[in-house]
C-alpha cells in the first residue's frame, strides 16, 4: 500500500499532542501521529524510546499526563476495547489452562467473537490445543496471544514488540501471520525495534527516540529523502588498507566496512584496483537502521 | 452474566489442577483434625475450672483462689456461664450475690468434687442449682474452629494471592483489554472462592463426622448459612487486601499480618474467657472470631437462627464495608 493510496483512506485513530510524565521523566513527548484505516502502523525506536507507554496509553491501558486521543473522531469509549485487539509485550495467561481453554474463555468475554475453530487454523494453534498455556515455547505462546487479540474480530490490532526473543523461524512465522491479518483488512499498529520487521510489515511508520518522534513516513519516501547512495560492504579481514584512502565515505561497522556510494560501479573498479578481495561483497540499500543512525547518532539496538 | 460465568469456570479448573491447594484442603485438614482427636481422646483437663458470676450486687470472694489447681473465672453473662456448666466447660459456677448459689452439672465428676469443696469450706448455707447437660470434648469444641481456620487459609491466599499473582504477571492486564469490568472479574474470583471452600469444607465436615463422631445438635442449614456469610466476610477482606497490592512478597506479609491474630485470637484451638478484657474485645473486630461463635452455638448448644442474629450480622456488615473499600481501591495494574 502506498502513501498517496493512504492519504485517500479515512483516519481510524488519531493522537494529538500525547505526553506521559513518570515525575521528571517525560516518556513521552509531545507525540502526535494518525493512523489511516486499513494501513500497518509502526512505531519503531529502541527499548526506552516511549513505543510501549505510547501504545499503552492508545489501548487505555495508561493514562496519558496530557493529550488527546480519538478512535474514529470521537474520544475512546466503551466501543473501543470491543473493536480493538491487544498483544502486550509480556502477559502471562492462567497457569492451569489448557490453549483451547483460554480461547473459550476470551471468546466469552466480549459480546461479538470470532469462530475459535477459524483462529485456530489461522494462527496455526492445532498442535497444542491440549498442552497449558504455561508449558508453550515462545513462538506458540506469542501465536495463542496473537489468536486472543483476534478473537473479537478487531477492526483495530495493537502488537507490542510481538516477536522480541523469537527464534528467526518463529519471527518469519509470526511475520507472515500479521501479513494474512492485514489481507483482511484489519488496521494494525506494531511496536519493534527490529528495522527489518518495520520495512518489511509497515506501510507507514514514526521513529521514536527518547519519547519524541524523530521523523515519520513510509519506509520506502523515508528511505528515499534520506539516501542517494547504497552501501558496498567487506568483510573487515578482507579489507586492507586506510578506508580514508577511498574516493566514496566509508564506516567501520561491526562486521564490516561500508562504503557509502551512489555509482556502485565506480566503488567496485577502485576496490579492484586496490587489490583488495571481493569474496565477502554484499551490496546494500540503506535500512531503516542507518536511517536511524544518521538522525541519532546511536544504532536502534544501542 | 456470562463473563462472570467463564471466568468462575477457569478459576474453578485452576484450582482443581493445582495439586498443591487440592493437598492442602482434602490431606492436610483432615489430618490436623485427626491428630488433635488422638492428641485430646483422653480429656485429660488437669485444672479444674470455676466460674465467678460477677454482677452489680456481689462482693468479693475468696473462695477457691488460693488453690492454684483451681482457676477462677469471671462472667458477667449469666446465661453464657449456665450453658458453660451445662457442657461441662465449667465444673461449678458461683456467686456471692445474695442468696449465695451455685450451679453444678450432676453429671460431671469433677463438678462434684468441687461442690464438696466449696460445702465444706464454707458454713455459709450455698443454695444448690443443677444443670444437665452431655459433656463436649475437645474435639467437638474444636472442629468449629479447624473448619473455620482452613475456609479462613483457602479465602484469604486463594483470593488474595491469586489476584496479586494475577498483577504481577500480567494476567489482570490483559484481562483490562477486555470489555470486562473490574466489578465482573471481582465476583466470579469470589463465587468460586465461595463454591470452592463451600464444597471443600461440606467434604471435611462430612469425613470429620464419619470418624470422629463430633457433637452436632443444631440445623445443618443454619450451618451452611453461616459458613456462607462468613466465607464472603473472609473473601472480601482478601480482596481489600489484594485491590491494589502488586508484590507478591508484600501480599504474604500482609495476609499473615491479617491471619496471624484470627488464628490466635478468634477462639479457634482455645477459649478466651481467662484472657484479659481488651483482648477479647479486640477479637470481637475479628470476622472469625463471628464465624466460629456462631458455628459452635449452631453445633454444640443447637441455636436457632434468632440466637445468631448477632453474628450474621456483624459478618454482614464486614462483608459490605470490605467489598466497597475493595471495589473502590481496586487497580487492574499498578503503573
Amino acid at each position: 500500500m502506498d502513501a498517496i493510496h493512504l492519504a485517500y483512506m479515512t483516519t481510524i485513530l488519531e493522537v494529538r499532542n500525547l505526553t506521559k510524565s513518570f515525575r521528571s521523566l517525560k516518556a513521552v513527548d509531545d507525540v502526535s501521529f494518525s493512523i489511516p484505516q486499513g494501513a500497518c502502523f509502526g512505531l519503531l525506536g529502541p527499548n526506552g524510546a516511549g513505543k510501549t507507554t505510547t501504545i499503552e496509553i492508545i489501548e487505555g491501558i495508561k493514562k496519558p499526563s496530557s493529550g488527546e486521543i480519538l478512535y474514529k473522531g470521537k474520544p475512546r469509549d466503551r466501543k473501543f476495547s470491543e473493536q480493538t485487539g491487544i498483544q502486550f509485550q509480556s502477559t502471562a495467561l492462567m497457569d492451569y489452562l489448557k490453549t483451547h481453554e483460554v480461547l473459550t474463555l476470551f471468546s466469552k468475554l466480549y459480546p461479538r467473537s470470532q469462530p475459535i475453530d477459524h483462529l485456530i487454523e489461522l494462527c496455526q494453534l492445532e498442535e497444542f490445543l491440549d498442552t497449558y498455556a504455561t508449558r508453550l515455547s515462545g513462538g506458540q505462546r506469542q501465536r495463542l496471544l496473537l489468536a486472543v487479540a483476534l478473537i473479537n474480530d478487531p477492526e483495530i490490532l495493537f502488537l507490542d514488540e510481538p516477536t522480541t526473543g523469537l527464534d528467526p523461524q518463529s519471527r518469519r512465522n509470526f511475520w507472515s501471520l500479521i501479513r494474512d491479518i492485514k489481507a483482511q483488512g484489519k488496521t494494525v499498529l506494531l511496536t519493534t525495534h527490529y528495522m527489518e520487521e518495520a520495512e518489511l510489515l509497515c506501510d507507514q511508520l514514526v521513529i521514536m527516540d527518547k519519547g519524541k518522534i524523530i521523523v515519520d513516513g513510509s519506509p520506502e519516501a523515508l528511505l528515499q529523502q534520506y539516501f542517494d547512495h547504497s552501501y558496498v560492504c567487506i568483510d573487515q579481514r578482507d579489507f586492507h588498507g586506510d578506508i580514508n584512502a577511498l574516493t566514496s565515505p566509508a564506516e567501520e561497522r561491526e562486521d564490516c566496512i561500508a562504503i557509502a556510494t551512489s555509482t556502485v560501479e565506480k566503488t567496485l573498479s577502485e576496490l579492484v584496483s586496490l587489490n583488495i578481495n571481493l569474496r565477502s561483497l554484499r551490496v546494500k540499500s540503506p535500512s531503516l537502521d542507518d536511517l536511524f543512525l544518521k538522525l541519532t547518532g546511536h544504532r536502534l539496538r544501542e | 452474566m456470562k463473563e462472570i460465568l467463564a471466568l468462575w469456570m477457569a478459576r474453578n479448573r485452576e484450582y482443581y489442577r493445582d495439586k498443591g491447594s487440592l493437598f492442602w484442603s482434602f490431606v492436610a485438614t483432615p489430618f490436623i483434625v485427626i491428630v488433635l482427636a488422638i492428641a485430646f481422646s483422653s480429656e485429660s483437663q488437669e485444672v479444674f475450672r470455676a466460674g465467678l458470676l460477677v454482677t452489680s450486687s456481689s462482693t468479693q470472694t475468696s473462695m477457691f483462689t488460693e488453690d492454684p489447681a483451681i482457676q477462677l473465672i469471671a462472667y458477667t453473662d449469666a446465661q453464657e456461664a449456665l450453658r458453660r456448666v451445662q457442657f461441662h466447660q465449667l465444673d461449678i459456677l458461683i456467686t456471692t450475690e445474695a442468696p449465695l448459689r451455685y450451679w453444678v452439672n450432676p453429671e460431671s465428676a469433677k463438678g462434684r468434687l468441687l461442690e464438696k469443696l466449696l460445702i465444706s469450706d464454707t458454713t455459709e448455707p450455698w443454695q444448690r442449682e443443677e444443670i444437665k447437660g452431655q459433656p463436649i470434648r475437645y474435639i467437638d469444641w474444636v472442629i468449629p474452629g479447624i473448619l473455620a481456620m482452613n475456609m479462613m487459609f483457602s479465602g484469604l491466599w486463594g483470593i488474595g494471592y491469586v489476584i496479586v499473582r494475577y498483577r504481577k504477571n500480567g494476567v489482570l492486564k490483559r484481562l483490562q483489554a477486555t470489555p470486562l469490568r473490574a466489578w465482573q472479574f471481582l465476583l466470579s474470583q469470589a463465587f468460586s472462592r465461595l463454591f470452592i471452600m463451600l464444597s471443600v469444607t461440606i467434604l471435611v465436615f462430612i469425613a470429620c463426622d464419619v470418624f470422629l463422631d463430633f457433637m452436632m445438635v443444631g440445623s445443618h442449614l443454619l450451618l451452611l448459612l453461616i459458613a456462607i456469610v462468613g466465607n464472603l466476610a473472609i473473601i472480601s477482606m482478601s480482596l481489600l487486601m489484594a485491590a491494589r497490592t502488586a508484590s507478591e512478597e508484600l501480599a504474604n506479609g500482609l495476609l499473615n499480618l491479617i491471619s496471624f491474630p484470627m488464628l490466635l485470637l478468634s477462639e479457634l484451638w482455645f477459649s478466651l474467657d481467662d484472657a484479659p478484657q481488651w483482648l477479647q474485645d479486640f477479637s470481637l473486630m475479628l470476622p472469625l472470631t463471628h464465624l466460629v461463635k456462631a458455628a459452635r452455638r449452631v453445633m454444640l448448644e443447637g441455636a436457632g437462627f434468632t440466637d445468631i442474629i448477632p453474628q450474621l450480622g456483624v459478618l454482614v456488615i464486614m462483608t459490605l464495608l470490605f467489598v466497597t473499600l475493595a471495589g473502590i481501591m481496586f487497580r487492574w495494574h499498578n503503573d
